[in-house]
């Protein structure tokens, strides 16, 4: 397969929590949340509250996804941030290599400052990201390796 | 691409169902979905045209239960169909973990069907995939109809390698959660080979 799974160890959550916590407070974002290029959600920060954040986390990749395609089309690598911006709430989103760090902010902050925050963590986030995927995780058992048929079945009776 | 998060205890996988213009793919979501306890599954989500086409995809995250202490989610989604929305199609590829080829039993569709599984083997090859290599179910849905192709011929056209082919009528649901299954099935299955 093209990809090897992302594993992502209690510690290295915790820390990504933490920056985006900060960007959360820094920005005065509503939400703050990680998500990866294929719409999985790695951690999310702040009023989440009703938020769909799995489906918001997919929709966003899609729309990352569509938007470098347009970007491809006229010439452009990919198109390294998208605003949306309504009457009430926006959302703010930075192409962070493999990374989409998702803001949803409201009145209380501006597309400028969650635009500033979010460049300032992009570079500490990337980082830590690339040891997340290149990590040595031999000493995590895969919980997946002893995992018998019967436990597949199970899953679907 | 799989998702394991240690903190959380929670896999993620992606499975994309795909096939030509009309062959039930939304159907099957849509079937998941209705039958699904609510509390097992997040919304549907359906970019669609005004009539109900798929536009970009539909998406469904699918909590099918506990494996070792792991909660075990299936991301769901489909393609759009139509040929004209190949760049789309091969957006929804990326990061795939198991595909299930929705082939539309209809002697008319026949054409379609071929077209849309090299049309799957091109864009996957085109992400860095191999069909012969991923997790894969072929369905032959909408059995229910009266101009069909026989099963096994039908079969023996579209099968690739020897994958499980499953028989449906998505709109009454038989063979959906047949099909979601054995892709799931053999999804985890690569997850224990490491």
């Amino acid at each position: 397969m093209a990809d090897t799974p992302i594993l992502l160890r209690e510690q290295q959550y915790h820390q990504l929590k933490a920056v985006l916590a900060r960007l959360r407070m820094d920005s005065s974002a509503k939400v703050v949340f990680l998500v990866d290029k294929d719409g999985q959600e790695i951690a999310s920060q702040g009023e989440v509250g009703n938020l769909d954040t799995t489906s918001l986390a997919s929709l966003a990749a899609g729309n990352v996804a569509a938007t470098g395609g347009m970007a491809q089309l006229i010439g452009e690598k990919e198109f390294p941030t998208l605003s949306h911006e309504g009457e009430r709430e926006s959302i703010h989103i930075s192409v962070i290599g493999r990374l989409l760090l998702v803001v949803v902010f409201d009145e209380r902050s501006s597309l400028g400052l969650v635009k500033l925050r979010s460049k300032q963590v992009s570079h500490q986030l990337a980082t830590m990201f690339d040891e997340i995927a290149n990590g040595d995780y031999d000493d995590l058992d895969s919980p997946f390796a002893g995992i018998t048929d019967e436990d597949i079945d199970s899953l679907f009776s | 691409m799989t998702f394991i998060n240690y903190a959380s205890r929670e896999i993620n996988c992606k499975i994309v169902y795909y096939g030509p213009g009309l062959c039930g793919k939304t159907t099957n979501l849509q079937y998941i979905f209705d039958s699904t306890a609510p509390q097992a599954r997040g919304k549907l989500i359906s970019l669609a045209t005004e009539t109900d086409r798929t536009l970009f995809f539909d998406f469904m995250p699918l909590e099918l239960g506990t494996v070792r202490g792991f909660k075990t989610r299936f991301h769901l989604y489909t393609v759009p169909g139509q040929v004209f929305y190949d760049a789309s199609r091969k957006l929804i590829l990326k990061g795939v973990d198991g595909v299930v080829f929705v082939a539309d039993s209809q002697e008319e569709r026949m054409d379609a069907n071929i077209e849309s599984l090299y049309n799957l083997e091109e864009n996957l090859k085109s992400q860095g995939y191999d069909l012969m290599k991923i997790p894969y179910v072929l369905q032959l849905n909408k059995r229910d109809l009266g101009n069909i192709i026989a099963a096994e011929d039908l079969a023996a056209e579209l099968q690739r390698k020897g994958e499980p082919v499953v028989e449906a009528v998505a709109a009454t649901g038989a063979g959906v959660f047949d099909t979601l299954k054995a892709v799931a099935k053999q999804v985890l299955t690569e997850l224990r080979k490491g």
